[in-house]
């Protein structure tokens, strides 16, 4: 049963991926993008956790937590320098 | 905790599919709502959510399962809850000062465009960080 609800959710998360690169590429504003690209990685979190129960091992979870880190790390790099014109002022 | 293995898998499926059903309304939002302040919506919450519902899905695997008892699902799940609005709320701020440098790229929403500031004031979105605050260099 588990199987079924993994292949599910590969399958969900994957369209799901594919809808926010529409977005990411389509636009139009800058602002449209970096909001696409903080989904794509909030997608491909749910994605490595599913692989972690699928793989029935919890070592991808660091992987994750990085991910997460990084990807808000990101964001806000992206808004500051759109903002202020500097990353680190 | 000794709950029986069908159980376990309805709980665990459930989860899974419920979580995996959120974030895809939430992409599906970003994708469909006319202006940006809207699209904020779907993946702010509806992701996260749906997020959150995999990660407790992952933790009632480990646990339930195969009895073990994993927490590093748990400081995601915290993590992201605690980024998201953080996140969102700067690329607001940074739709808002675009919309002030009349880009017309930017997607005006039903609200219509922000109200100027008053007299002596700056946009918040563009205001230097105050005195006294960490991000003052000038009083340095």
């Amino acid at each position: 049963m588990i199987e079924y609800a993994l292949g599910f959710g590969f399958v969900v998360l994957g369209l799901a991926l594919a809808l926010n690169l529409w977005r990411l590429l389509k636009g139009p504003g800058v602002t449209d993008r970096i909001l696409a690209l903080d989904t794509m990685v909030i997608n491909i979190i749910g994605i490595i956790v599913l692989a972690g129960i699928a793989g029935g091992s919890g070592s991808s979870f660091e992987a994750a937590l990085l991910l997460a880190m990084v990807g808000f790390v990101g964001t806000v790099a992206y808004a500051k320098f759109l903002l202020r014109g500097d990353i680190i002022e | 905790m000794s709950v029986p293995l069908p159980l376990a898998e309805i709980i665990v499926s459930s989860l899974i599919v419920i979580g995996g059903s959120f974030a895809l309304i939430g992409s599906w939002g970003l994708v469909r709502l006319p202006s940006l302040m809207e699209r904020l919506h779907g993946p702010t919450k509806a992701t996260t959510l749906g997020l959150g519902g995999m990660l407790l899905g992952s933790v009632a695997y480990f646990q339930l399962v195969r009895g073990e008892w994993t927490t590093h699902e748990l400081l995601v799940s915290v993590f992201l809850f605690v980024t998201a609005p953080i996140s969102a709320n700067l690329i607001a701020k940074v739709h808002l000062h675009r919309l002030r440098l009349d880009e017309a790229s930017e997607s005006v929403g039903p609200a219509g465009r922000p109200a100027p500031p008053t007299a002596n004031t700056d946009w918040a979105t563009h205001e230097a960080p105050h005195l006294g605050t960490p991000g003052d260099m000038a009083g340095d």
